[in-house]
């Protein structure tokens, strides 16, 4: 492991990622980065801003929003993209569900997060993207273990996983048939404490809500729920204000807060490496319905 | 700390998934939700043990016919290493989908059934790894505990798998008996299998020697993407984004563009905007020669003393992976790295048998899973080396235009 010329584990899938991010710029025509204001894709510009530095990141970063958001999230999204002098869309789950006449999710933490699916097939359909890329991570869940870095969807946005192209070595093939596209995982291999792991390394920004801070909260089944305008709290609700950060950054009605002290980076490795739950199973509301739930969004569309 | 990226390959049921559960699972690796889920799903079983399996079987399909149908990625990491593992399908019908995990191996572990010995998918999986050239083999001889741990068992498979090894010319061959149900040899040296004075599997896993595995001496780049910022301050900037993939590339390097066959000097390395000396592969770089010459994606820019081949009609070994039949004569896009060219397989000479690996003539058109030699003639030509000498540069898909999909495995021989 002495040789110079040898790069670490982190430098091995900084180097895989920039390699995806440059053939997707190549391949294809009309990509977008799927933002959705988490650490993922913080990490997924980062990456990009380094493929394509001088030159700016040759496409727009997409966030299709919620309008459940953190406001900090928002914040840092508008900050981030003016700091790599990026193209940002936004497109609102807001107006496709006036538009479409969908109904609202109902209940305690109505969440928008499946009908986000409406409004990127409709981005992809106005902007004739024909390639999306997220900051997917196979380690997140056992149906995104076993997808492709290039993954593709017909055109209405399926993933089906009987047929998924061989992908070798490196070679990436992202041809399709007008009407399809492709979405691009840059970061499949990367674990979630590869992503804070480099976060560190690279001193990239991440929004306040990722570090210790005290915030209003409900308890639901265990976790910890952030009080917003969206969440109805039950007649028996007490709200608490508790130290706490965030794992993952998603919607405010789905997404849960760990208590936490840890107000570095350092901290928060720290406290990740020692907690023995994913971050999935900490962080996410939605998620917990069945084993089969992410395969049934993904073959539907979903990110 | 490095990373080590390996596959699981055996037959169906030799045990593969529930190895690498156990990997993950005695190198603390699951979490406790994940462990919580997995017991959950593992309720109806009469013995009430944990099904490691389920770890990795992701798909409904998968989970529903109790069977691994692609490849599955995990990640575990020790405070030595990270490991990236593919758990690939042991069904000979998804060999494609286990060419896909293999093709970035550097390491494979070969599964055997101490029950059962050598069997055909043992010999079909050995001949991937010696196509591919994964550098390093383990043959796993797993269910040590269904024949007792018997030494001879194991010795007999080792003199068995021996010969196999050398037919294929496979050189680093290890030999590790386990019981991955029991977790016997996997982190732990076993008791049971005290007669074994070999390192258990983690454990060599953890210490094997992979540095050697990148080569540093045949300096080789191709252009993905062509960077020209075209803003005021850098209004002339026209810059080459690539992956070093291999060698050693610095500053003042004299270099040739291939195929133009156009000599110039390296004037500036960028690593992600930043000016840098040299740079070695895998890394992805910005190169600026000191001419203006037209270059695009898919060309080359290697060092003037050390050149490889250029050709456009290439000797190839060639696996098919598509459900519709290799026609010979019929035009399929080749994709090198990055460069893609119009290609028709010509003069298929024969093809291998997965089980002697002799060579037998053709009848027909060549089926999924079918390995030939062959030759491929391109519309312009390729700047390659042969697989067996710098793989990076050596391999090579077949699109299928009409379809889209990739239908062959590539590997440049001449
Ligand atoms: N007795 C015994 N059974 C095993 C061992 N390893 C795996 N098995 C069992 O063999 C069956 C097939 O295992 P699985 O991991 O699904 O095999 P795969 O098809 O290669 O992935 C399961 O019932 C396992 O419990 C072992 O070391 N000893
Ligand atoms: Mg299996």
């Amino acid at each position: 492991m002495s040789s110079q010329y040898h790069l670490d584990y982190l430098g091995q899938l900084e180097a895989e990622s920039i390699h995806i991010f440059r053939e997707v710029a190549a391949q294809f025509e009309k990509p977008a980065l799927l933002f959705s204001g988490g650490k993922d894709s913080i990490t997924l510009v980062h990456l990009a801003k380094k493929a394509f530095a001088p030159g700016k990141i040759p496409f727009p970063l997409v966030h299709i929003d919620t309008g459940h958001n953190f406001p900090e999230a928002l914040e840092f999204r508008d900050w981030l993209t003016k700091e790599a002098n990026a193209t940002l869309v936004v497109r609102k789950v807001e107006d496709t569900i006036k538009q479409k006449n969908l109904t609202e999710p109902k209940g305690k933490f109505p969440s928008r997060n499946w009908l986000q699916t409406y409004t990127l097939l409709d981005t992809i359909e106005e902007f004739k993207f024909d390639c999306c890329i997220g900051g997917a991570r196979r380690d997140e869940e056992k149906a995104r273990a076993k997808e492709r870095i290039f993954s593709v969807r017909d055109e209405f946005g399926q993933w089906n996983p009987k047929l998924q192209r061989p992908e070798l070595w490196n070679i990436y093939n992202g041809r399709i048939h007008k009407g399809e596209n492709v979405r691009v995982f840059p970061i499949s291999n990367w674990t979630e404490l590869d992503i804070w792991n480099y976060i560190r390394k690279e001193k990239i920004g991440l929004p306040s809500i990722y570090f210790a801070h005290d915030r209003k909260v409900i308890e639901h089944e265990g976790q910890l729920v952030a009080m917003s305008e969206y969440v109805q709290p039950s007649a028996g609700d007490v709200i608490l204000t508790k130290k706490v950060r965030y794992r993952t950054v998603g919607d405010m009605t789905c997404t849960a807060a760990v208590e936490s002290t840890a107000s570095t980076l350092d901290e928060v490795i720290n406290e990740i490496i020692s907690t023995r739950i994913s971050e999935r199973g900490e962080t996410r509301i939605d998620d917990k319905v069945t084993e089969a739930a992410m395969e049934d969004r993904k073959k539907n569309g979903y990110f | 700390m490095d990373l080590l990226r390996f596959i699981t390959a055996g037959s169906v049921d030799d045990g593969k998934s529930t190895l690498i559960g156990r990997l993950l699972y005695d190198s603390k690796n699951i979490l406790i939700d994940q462990l919580e889920a997995l017991e959950k799903s593992t309720k109806n079983r009469t013995d009430g043990s944990v099904d490691l399996a389920l770890l990795t079987d992701g798909l409904r399909a998968e989970r529903e016919q109790g069977i691994t149908i692609d490849v599955a990625y995990r990640y575990f990491t020790t405070p030595k290493r990270k490991f990236i593992i593919a758990d690939a399908p042991g069904h000979v019908q998804y060999t494609r989908n286990m060419i896909t995990g293999a093709s970035n191996a550097a390491l494979i572990i070969i599964l055997i059934d101490a029950r059962l010995g050598v069997v055909e998918q043992t010999r079909r999986h050995s001949i991937i790894a010696s196509l591919l050239k994964i550098p390093h083999v383990v043959v796993a001889i797993n269910k040590m505990d269904l024949v007792e741990y018997s030494q001879d068992v194991f010795n007999n498979i080792v003199i068995e798998y021996a010969e196999v090894a050398k037919q294929l010319g496979l050189t680093d061959v290890t030999y590790i008996p386990i019981s991955a149900l029991n977790g016997d040899n996997i982190v732990d040296r076993s008791e049971k299998i005290s007669w074994f004075d070999g390192k258990p599997l983690l454990e060599f896993l953890e210490e094997i020697e992979t540095e050697h595995d990148v080569n540093l001496s045949d300096a080789r780049f191709q252009v993905q993407f062509v960077i020209r910022p075209q803003t005021e301050e850098l209004h002339d900037y026209r810059g080459y984004a690539g992956k070093v993939i291999s060698g050693v590339y610095k500053k003042g390097d004299k270099v040739k563009v291939l195929p133009a066959g156009i000599e110039t000097t390296i004037s500036k390395l960028e690593s992600g905007g930043i000016e840098v000396d040299e740079v070695f592969a895998p890394q992805p770089v910005v190169i600026q020669l000191s001419e203006d010459i037209d270059i695009s994606r898919g060309d080359s820019i290697v060092k003037v003393d050390n050149l490889p081949l250029v050709s456009n009609e290439l000797e190839v070994l060639l696996c098919w992976l598509d459900d519709k039949p290799l026609v010979p004569g019929n035009k399929y896009l080749l994709q090198h790295n990055s460069r893609l060219v119009r290609a028709v397989v010509r003069n298929v000479e024969y093809k291998l048998d997965v089980n002697s690996l002799q060579r037998q003539p053709i009848e027909g058109n060549i089926k999924l899973n079918e390995v030939v030699k062959a030759v491929i003639k391109t519309a312009s030509p390729l700047v390659y080396d042969p697989y067996t000498k710098l793989s990076s540069n050596g391999s090579a898909i077949l699109v299928d235009e009409t379809s889209n999909s990739t239908v062959a495995a590539v590997m440049l021989q001449r």
